[in-house]
C-alpha cells in the first residue's frame, strides 16, 4: 500500500511536510512501516482542496487533510479498511462524498500529458520515473533514430512552444541543428515570471526527470553536449529536486559521457535567475545566463544561430520539454490526435482567482473557456457573477462572457484579443474593476521594463499615469483616446515581446469594458466599487440601530455616534478600508 | 538608491575572495557570485560590490548595473523577520492590496522599508505558487495563506 502526499508549494505551505512526518510516525507506532509506504509526490493540481493525500491502490483521494487527521486516517483506513468520510471531497451539488478523483468535476475533463507523473511518482526517486517509461524515449532516440529522424517526429507531432509564443518546436530544433559549431547549447527556460502562474514550477517539482530526458533528446537532435536550466532563485524546492534528479541521472549513466553506449555525451548545469520578467525573452535570458543585465537584443541573429556564448542554442520552456518524452513513447500521431488543427496536444493552466477550484489543470487544446471555468473550475466563488478571465499574464488580455464558447488554442486566443501566454488563467467576478485590473498589469510592466528602449520604458509609465488619473476620478474623454494611441505606438515600436504586448491589458479592457472606463471618466463612479477615490461610505439612517460595531472597528475613528443613535461617517477622515461594512449586521452602511 | 556605509573586515574580504574563487573568478559567473554573496551577507552593500568587481576584474559599474537590474538583489539589509506580500494576480484579485495596507498601517513603514527596531521589513513578491491559498503572505520561510486584513495583527503577534 502507498500513501501519496502532495508536496506541491500550495500543500507544503499547508503543512504537508508535517503530515508526512506524522504518517510515518503513526505507521511505525502500529508496526506498519514495512507494509505502507509514504511518498511525497509533486502537485496533484487540486490546490483549492489541499493538502491532498491519496491512498493507493484503492485510489482514495483525501482532501484538506491536517496533521491532526493522521491518527484517524491510519486507524480507520489503513488498519480497519474503512474510508474516513469527513476527509473525502464533497460533490458541491449532491453533497455526496466522492472518493475517486476520476469522478470529480475538477478532473473529469482533464488529460494529463505534461503532468502525467505529477502526483504519481516520488520526484526524488529516478526508479519511479523509469518504472513509468522514463528514459525509454531517450534510449529509443539514441538507439534507433538518427537526429533528423528524431526531429521529424517532433515536427510531425505539431508540438508548439508552451512558453507563450507558440513557435513550432521541431522547426526550432531543425534550424539549430543546421548550424555548424564546435559547441551548441540546449537551454531550458524555467524562469517563470508571470504573476499568478506556477505551471513550470509544478512540473519541475513533480517530475524533474521528464525535463532532463527531453533536454538530452534535444541535445542529440541538434548536436549539443551541454544543457543549461535557467531557473528562478525563488524556487528553492524546484532547484533542490532538479539537482537531485540530475545527480541520479548521472549515476545511472543517463547523463554524462557516452550515454547508453551511444557515443553521445550530454550534461546539464543550472543557472539562477534573479527576478526579471524580461528574461522570459530568449535573447534577454541568454544575456542573463552570461552574467549580464537581462536586456534583449535585436533578432536576427536568432539564438538558433548565435545564442549562449555566441553558439547555436535552443531555448524551450519547461512544459514544452515535459511533452517531448511522451511523443517518442506514444508516437507523433497519438500526440497530434489531441487538440485542434493548428494547436496540438494539451496545455497546462494555473487556474486561479475568484473560482471555486483553484489549481493546476491540463486540458486538450480546443477545450472551451466555459468548460474550464464552470466544469473544471466549478464556477465562480460565492455564487457571484462571472465577469472576465485573464490569460497570458501581463502580455495578455481579458476575455468576457461572449468568449466563453471560444475553444482555447494559440490562434483563437490571439483573435479574441488575448494570448495563450505561459498558462496563467485568472478568473474575475463582478467585484473586480477592469480599469484597476489594467492598471495592476501596467504597474507590473513599468516595474519590469528593462529600460533599454524608450517606447516601453517611457510609454508604459505614461499609460500607467493616465490609468491612475482615471482611477482617481480625474480622467477625461481625451485620456481614453490617448490610451489607445499610445498603446498602438508602444506595440509597434518596442524592441521585444515585453513592450510589444505590454499595452494588451489596456486595449482588451478598452475593447470589452468601455462602459467601465466611461463610468470612471464621465460619472466619476467605479461600478465594481473597488476604486477607493471614487467611493464614499455612508450610513443609511433608517437601517442604523446604533450598535456601535462600526465605530468600534473603524481603524481611524472616522465614525461617531452615541449608543442606540444613528452613526455618522466623517468622509474627510475615512480611509475607505471597508471594515465598517464588514462589521455592520444591519446593512446600514453603503458605498456610493 | 540609498545605501549604508559599511567597512569590510579582513575576514569578510577573504569570504568574498573565496566566493569568487569558487567560480574561478569568471566574469560570466557574476550573477552566481552575487547570489552567494547575498546569501552570506544578507544584502549587497556598495563595498561588497567593489570587492567583487576587483576580484572578477570588471568595472564596479557593471556589478552595480547587474545588482540594480534584478529584483532579487538588494542593497539594503532586511529586517529580522522579512515580510513579503504576494501581489501576483491571483492574490491581487483576492484582496492582497488590503492586506498590504494593513501591514503598512500597523508597522508604519512603506514597501521596501525596515522598521526602526530592525525587526520587520516589508516587500512585495510576484507569485509564491500557492494561489489556492490566496492572498498569501510570507514571513521568513513561513507561508501564511488566506490572510485577511483582520488577521494581520495576529500574525505579527506571533513574532513579538
Amino acid at each position: 500500500m502507498h500513501l501519496l502526499v502532495c508536496g506541491g508549494t500550495g500543500c507544503k505551505s499547508s503543512a504537508s511536510d508535517t503530515i508526512v512526518e506524522n504518517l510515518k510516525a503513526e505507521l511505525e507506532h502500529n508496526s506498519l512501516e514495512d507494509d505502507v509506504q509514504v511518498i511525497m509526490t509533486g502537485c496533484f493540481g487540486f490546490c483549492e482542496q489541499g493538502p491532498v493525500v491519496k491512498v493507493m491502490p484503492d485510489n482514495t483521494f483525501y482532501v484538506r487533510v491536517t496533521p491532526g487527521d493522521v491518527k484517524e486516517l491510519v486507524a480507520e483506513h489503513i488498519i480497519k479498511g474503512r474510508k474516513v468520510r469527513r476527509l473525502l471531497y464533497e460533490n458541491p451539488e449532491t453533497k455526496e462524498p466522492v472518493s475517486d478523483s476520476k469522478h470529480m468535476g475538477f478532473y473529469r475533463k482533464q488529460i494529463r500529458v505534461a503532468l502525467r507523473n505529477c502526483g504519481f511518482i516520488n520526484p526524488e526517486n529516478i526508479d519511479e520515473y523509469i518504472a513509468r517509461d522514463g528514459y525509454s524515449a531517450l534510449a529509443k532516440a539514441l538507439g534507433e533514430l538518427s537526429p533528423q529522424q528524431a526531429i521529424d517526429i517532433i515536427k510531425k507531432s505539431g508540438l508548439r512552444g508552451r512558453g507563450g509564443g507558440g513557435f513550432p518546436t521541431g522547426i526550432k530544433w531543425e534550424l539549430t541543428s543546421k548550424f555548424e559549431a564546435d559547441q551548441k547549447y540546449v537551454v531550458c527556460n524555467a524562469d517563470e515570471g508571470d504573476p499568478g502562474a506556477f505551471m513550470d514550477r509544478s512540473v519541475l517539482e513533480g517530475d524533474p526527470h521528464s525535463v532532463i530526458e527531453a533536454m538530452a533528446i534535444c541535445g542529440y537532435c541538434i548536436g549539443a553536449s551541454k544543457g543549461l536550466v535557467y531557473i528562478r532563485a525563488e524556487y528553492p524546492l524546484a532547484i533542490e529536486r532538479l539537482k537531485i534528479a540530475i545527480k541520479q541521472a548521472q549515476e545511472y549513466g543517463l547523463l554524462g559521457l557516452d550515454i547508453l553506449g551511444s557515443k553521445f555525451s550530454f550534461d546539464i548545469s543550472l543557472r539562477y535567475g534573479a527576478g526579471a520578467f524580461v528574461c522570459g525573452e530568449e535573447t534577454a535570458l541568454i544575456h542573463s545566463m552570461e552574467g549580464h543585465r537581462g536586456e534583449p537584443t535585436v533578432k536576427p541573429p536568432f539564438p538558433a544561430e548565435s545564442g549562449y556564448m555566441k553558439k547555436p542554442t535552443v531555448v524551450n520552456n519547461v512544459e514544452t520539454y515535459a511533452n517531448v518524452p511522451v511523443i517518442f513513447n506514444k508516437g507523433a500521431d497519438w500526440f497530434a490526435s489531441i487538440g485542434t488543427e493548428k494547436s496540438k496536444g494539451t496545455k497546462v493552466f494555473a487556474l486561479a482567482g475568484k473560482i471555486n477550484n483553484v489549481g493546476l489543470i491540463e486540458v486538450p487544446m480546443g477545450t472551451s473557456l466555459k468548460e474550464v471555468i464552470f466544469e473544471i473550475g466549478g464556477g465562480i466563488k460565492n455564487n457571484k457573477e462571472f465577469k472576465a478571465v485573464q490569460t497570458g499574464g501581463p502580455s495578455g488580455g481579458c476575455l468576457t462572457s461572449k468568449h466563453l464558447d471560444t475553444p482555447i488554442d494559440y490562434d483563437n486566443l490571439i483573435a479574441s484579443g488575448s494570448m495563450m501566454g505561459s498558462g496563467g488563467m485568472i478568473v474575475m467576478d463582478e467585484d473586480d474593476c477592469m480599469v484597476a485590473m489594467a492598471r495592476y498589469y501596467l504597474d507590473f510592466t513599468v516595474d519590469e521594463s528593462c529600460g533599454k528602449c524608450s517606447p516601453c520604458r517611457i510609454g508604459t509609465m505614461r499609460l500607467k499615469e493616465i490609468l491612475d488619473k482615471i482611477i482617481k476620478g480625474d480622467g477625461t474623454m481625451e485620456d481614453i483616446d490617448r490610451l489607445r494611441n499610445l498603446s498602438s505606438v508602444i506595440k509597434d515600436s518596442s524592441l521585444c515581446g515585453l513592450g510589444q504586448t505590454a499595452p494588451n491589458p489596456v486595449l482588451s479592457t478598452l475593447d470589452n469594458f468601455m462602459n467601465e472606463y466611461l463610468a470612471h471618466v464621465k460619472d466619476k463612479k467605479c461600478p465594481a466599487g473597488r476604486c477607493k477615490s471614487l467611493m464614499i461610505y455612508k450610513v443609511i439612517p433608517e437601517n442604523c440601530v446604533g450598535c456601535t460595531a462600526c465605530a468600534r472597528n473603524c481603524p481611524v475613528n472616522a465614525i461617531s455616534g452615541e449608543r442606540k443613535q444613528t452613526h455618522f461617517i466623517d468622509t474627510s477622515i475615512c480611509i475607505k478600508c471597508g471594515a465598517c461594512i464588514e462589521r455592520c449586521k444591519f446593512n446600514a452602511i453603503v458605498i456610493n | 538608491m540609498s545605501s549604508i556605509k559599511v567597512e569590510l573586515k579582513q575576514c569578510e574580504i577573504d569570504k568574498i575572495k573565496e566566493i569568487c574563487q569558487s567560480f574561478n573568478n569568471e566574469p560570466g559567473e557574476l550573477i552566481n557570485v552575487l547570489h552567494k554573496a547575498q546569501g552570506h551577507f544578507g544584502y549587497l552593500p556598495a563595498e561588497v560590490q567593489e570587492e567583487i568587481a576587483l576580484e572578477l576584474k570588471i568595472s564596479v559599474a557593471k556589478v552595480y548595473g547587474v545588482v540594480t537590474f534584478y529584483s532579487f538583489f538588494t542593497m539594503l539589509p532586511k529586517g529580522l523577520h522579512p515580510i513579503s506580500i504576494c501581489t501576483g494576480t491571483a492574490c491581487y484579485v483576492r484582496g492582497a492590496e488590503k492586506v498590504l495596507d494593513e501591514f503598512k498601517r500597523i508597522l508604519n513603514i512603506q514597501v521596501g522599508d525596515t522598521t526602526k527596531d530592525g525587526r520587520f521589513s516589508l516587500s512585495c513578491l510576484r507569485c509564491v505558487g500557492a494561489c489556492g491559498l490566496a492572498p498569501v503572505v510570507m514571513i521568513g520561510e513561513k507561508v501564511y495563506g488566506r490572510v485577511s486584513p483582520d488577521g494581520v495583527k495576529d500574525i505579527l503577534n506571533e513574532y513579538s
